[in-house]
């Protein structure tokens, strides 16, 4: 490892070292050798751009690669890798039945070998990646995936619009992480877009992957126990936040969701009583012209209906119910991150207390205030990060919904307005008073 | 008018009118052109009011009460405006008012009264008579009805109607001493007469008929129209917990905050804006009650046609068969099957004295026969005729009114549309400033 930017402020993969006893941070090593093989082709990366500072991996300059005003204004010039899920189809073999996506890639990186990559990838496939991202950087925020199971409304995992809902979550995940400074320069993510099945499936085998998570969960119920005694003030502010999120979340997701269903129930009223005065009409004679043309004004009025409710289902539903997974993610990043503080806590009151082997203790603790310390930085970056994310996500997903209702309004109106009109003219051709 | 100035109050069966009077009444019968009546004076129901006494059964109650006010025509346009003359009137006492009108001009389409007890609600309203939207929207109603009937070119040159607009003390004895109750048709011989009618006129048959379809459309249309109130008041008040949680969520956030803030505020406005939207709603399905009530009365009409040309086709029948009796008594020749025959087989041959008598007797009889046809033919007629001039001008006023209700939905909906587009602006505004 002779990357001349690594310098000693973090436990980098020099192999003499002793190997800490949590894993995460044998995970990181793991990652960053591979992150450094990839830059070290020699690259001349854009100024500003996100790529750029990441491997200077001292804290200081890790927050420094999150300062992204640059990047914010320009975003869409400079973005220079375009992800998309697509084009889903259920594979049937003698084992199982599953869906695979299709995953396309366009880039103008020099890391990746081509300028455009076409892959097939199933959930399983999503979920390795997160989980990957997740061991190798346990204090950045990973966007949530869709869920695997949908409980509510018993859906098939094979109907369409279960798969459609997925697909598009799908598709926002990536895109996600390939926004993510850290997380689309990752191997891991390169290999995911890239790489054959067989080739990914073997990469897969590499790597700690099931039983090292195990082993997290166990360390993270132990750390729980153990509990952190100086929280910094901030991450307490954030737990404070994240709890106080995920209630105002819910609720939205909760409220949402019933707005859809009281409008499919009024919808189903309003269905009923456009043909009601179609009947009526063929009783009348003067009257019918107009009856007939209020029931096709109901029946407008019930295709707007329909059209705003799908709507709501297909765009403002879903980003609020990632939005409320989020908050799991947040929730499990913040408790690692205590997690890390407690191991290193422990290991301080450890050395306090032995006699023996105070220098080689003290180095490895050393190392863990470092990692401590990174870690801390990579929250509190990546946290301003997908604070400014969460904004934007929501709050377009609000303004598109008030646009999409204003839309919804404008055509009823008109549907009302073209009525009167008739109405008038017809009162003026006819004139009131002699009956035809 | 029929109005002869007369102190007559009993005004039964008063048909006083000539067809081609009518006929011309026919071109004023809308509100706005207005009645001798209407031309003298104005009419509302201003206030209502609750009130307790004792009832018939010397038990407490409590009921409403309605203050009509009468105001002649000119001191208003004079601008002098002097109080009104007024003049409470409970609801039972408007139905004794109308049920007299029905029986005294049995041929009129006689407008209705808004409803007894609050029916297709929707769940924010209660059932309960007490209730002051309920009490609200019947005074309303109460006003129309008046209103109608003052519009109305027979109606409203009723004295009793008059009297029940301008004198509050013995009104009831007056009505009462018309003896309208007693000359009530019963409802057992309304019904044999229209199971057992032979040649109805074929108008007033469709008419009734149509009245039966108006009665199940307008129905189904109110009972679909209280579940979709229902529903949008279900769709606009969960809103208002955006509202809520927008605010909430807006105290723990930065930048956020105030977007999340205001724009939680044109939620709960969003919110609000459905009980005015509901409450014009209400409206429109009072006007389609107004028509539901008087399909019935369309076909109270017709039914009165069944019975006059029913008791027309029985005394027609009973003069065949008594002029068949003299023709048998006469010939001496039995036609038909007769007790009298019979007995006369079995006991003897009446002698020629007993035979003369009885010729003499049916002669007489045969002559009122005749007499009766003929009265009731031109009973008939007359009914026919007058029956479908206030007919037609039922149907004029109909296709009037319900198209302009339907007119008024329309713009009740623009106007709602036009609310939600900007609420909606307003909080698109407030949203992208989050």
């Amino acid at each position: 490892m002779s990357d001349p930017v690594v310098d000693n402020a973090v436990p980098s993969g020099n192999s003499s070292v002793a190997i800490p006893t949590d894993i995460s941070g044998q995970i990181l090593d793991l990652d960053e050798d591979d992150d450094l093989e990839v830059f070290s082709k020699g690259t001349t990366l854009t100024e500003g751009s996100s790529f750029n500072a990441s491997m200077q991996t001292s804290p200081a300059s890790l927050i420094n690669q999150y300062k992204f005003e640059e990047e914010e204004e320009g975003d869409a010039d400079t973005k220079d890798i375009f992800v998309t899920v697509d084009n889903p189809e259920s594979i049937v073999t003698a084992i199982e039945t599953f869906v695979t996506y299709r995953v396309m890639t366009k880039t103008t990186r020099s890391e990746f070998d081509a300028s455009e990559f076409e892959v097939r990838r199933r959930y399983q496939d999503f979920l390795w990646l997160k989980g990957r991202l997740e061991e190798a950087h346990p204090t950045l925020i990973v966007h949530p995936l869709p869920e695997k199971f949908v409980m509510k409304g018993m859906v098939e995992r094979f109907n369409e619009d279960f798969i459609e809902t997925r697909r598009k979550a799908l598709h926002r995940f990536l895109n996600r992480i390939a926004e993510h400074p850290i997380f689309s320069s990752t191997d891991d993510f390169k290999i995911f877009l890239t790489a054959e099945s067989g080739e990914l499936t073997s990469h897969k085998k590499q790597g700690p992957g099931f039983l090292s998570r195990m082993g997290e969960t166990v360390k993270a119920v132990a750390a729980s126990v153990r509990g952190v005694r100086n929280r910094p003030e901030e991450f307490t502010d954030m737990q404070e936040y994240v709890e106080a999120f995920t209630q105002k979340i819910g609720s939205l997701d909760k409220v949402s969701q019933r707005i859809v269903r009281e409008k499919k129930e009024h919808l189903e009223e309003l269905k009923e009583s456009g043909p009601i005065y179609t009947l009526w009409s063929q009783s009348e004679e003067e009257l019918a012209e107009p009856l007939k043309r209020m029931a096709g004004c109901l029946d407008s009025c019930c295709k707007e209906t329909e059209e705003q409710v799908k709507e709501l289902n297909d765009h403002l539903i879903p980003v609020l119910h990632e939005y409320v997974l989020c908050t799991e993610t947040l929730k499990a990043v913040l408790r690692r991150r205590d997690n890390i503080q407690a191991d290193f806590e422990a290991k301080t009151e450890a050395l306090a207390m032995k006699k023996a082997d105070r220098d080689a203790m003290r180095v490895e603790l050393d190392k863990m205030e470092d990692r401590m310390e990174w870690a801390n930085n990579a929250l509190k970056s990546d946290w301003t990060r997908w604070q400014k994310v969460m904004r934007t996500d929501l709050r377009s997903a609000f303004v598109d919904t008030a646009e999409r209702n204003v839309n919804y309004y404008e055509k009823c109106l008109a549907v009302w307005e073209s009525f009167l009109h008739s109405q008038r003219t017809e009162a003026e051709g006819n004139g009131k008073v002699d009956s035809s | 008018m029929a109005d002869s100035g007369s102190e007559e109050i009993a005004v039964i069966g008063n048909t006083d009118l000539t067809p081609s009077e009518s006929e011309n009444n026919l071109k004023n019968t809308m509100v706005e052109k207005g009645t001798s009546l209407l031309k003298k004076m104005e009419i509302s129901v201003a206030e209502a009011e609750k009130r307790t006494g004792k009832n018939a059964v010397n038990m407490q109650e409590t009921y409403t009460v309605y203050l009509i006010e009468t105001r002649p025509v000119d001191a208003a346009s004079e601008g002098t405006n002097p109080v009104p003359d007024s003049l409470w009137r409970r609801y039972s006492e408007f139905e004794l008012l109308r049920n007299y009108l029905l029986v005294a001009y049995p041929f009129v389409v006689v407008p209705p009264l808004p409803e007894k007890r609050a029916e297709f609600v929707w769940h924010k309203l209660t059932a309960d008579n007490m209730d002051p939207d309920f009490v609200e929207r019947r005074r309303v109603g109460l006003e129309n009805f008046l209103l109608r009937v003052a519009s109305h070119p027979v109606l409203s040159t009723d004295k009793i109607f008059y009297s029940f607009l301008t004198e509050e003390n013995g009104w009831k004895e007056t009505v009462f001493e018309t003896g309208f109750q007693a000359k009530a048709d019963s409802r057992l011989k309304a019904l044999n007469a229209t199971f057992r009618v032979k040649n109805p006129d074929k108008r007033f048959a469709e008419m009734k008929h149509y009245g039966d379809e108006l009665q199940s459309v307008i129905s189904q249309l109110l009972r679909v129209r209280a579940r979709a109130a229902d529903r949008l008041y279900g769709v606009y008040k969960v809103h208002g917990n955006y509202g809520r949680v927008f605010s909430e969520w807006s105290a723990i956030e930065k930048e956020m905050g105030d977007g999340l803030q205001s724009a939680g505020h044109h939620m709960d406005a969003y919110a609000a804006s459905v009980d005015d939207i509901l409450e014009e709603e209400e409206h429109y399905a009072d006007q389609l009650k107004e028509y539901l009530f008087y399909a019935d009365a369309v076909r109270a009409v017709c039914r009165k046609h069944e019975l006059t040309q029913f008791e027309l086709e029985m005394a027609a029948q009973d003069l065949i068969s008594k002029k068949q009796q003299r023709e048998e008594l006469a010939t001496g020749t039995v036609r038909t099957f007769s007790l009298k025959g019979m007995t006369s087989k079995l006991f003897g041959q009446e002698t020629p004295e007993q035979r003369e008598a009885k010729l003499k007797m049916l002669e007489t009889q045969i002559e009122e026969g005749e007499e009766l046809v003929k009265e009731r033919k031109t009973e008939c007629d007359e009914y026919v005729k007058s029956a479908w001039v206030d007919i037609e001008r039922f149907k004029e006023q109909k296709d009037h009114d319900l198209r302009e209700a339907l007119i008024s939905y329309a713009i009740m909906q623009i106007s709602m549309c036009k609310k939600g587009i900007q609420v909606w602006n307003n909080a698109k505004e407030c949203f992208s400033k989050m």
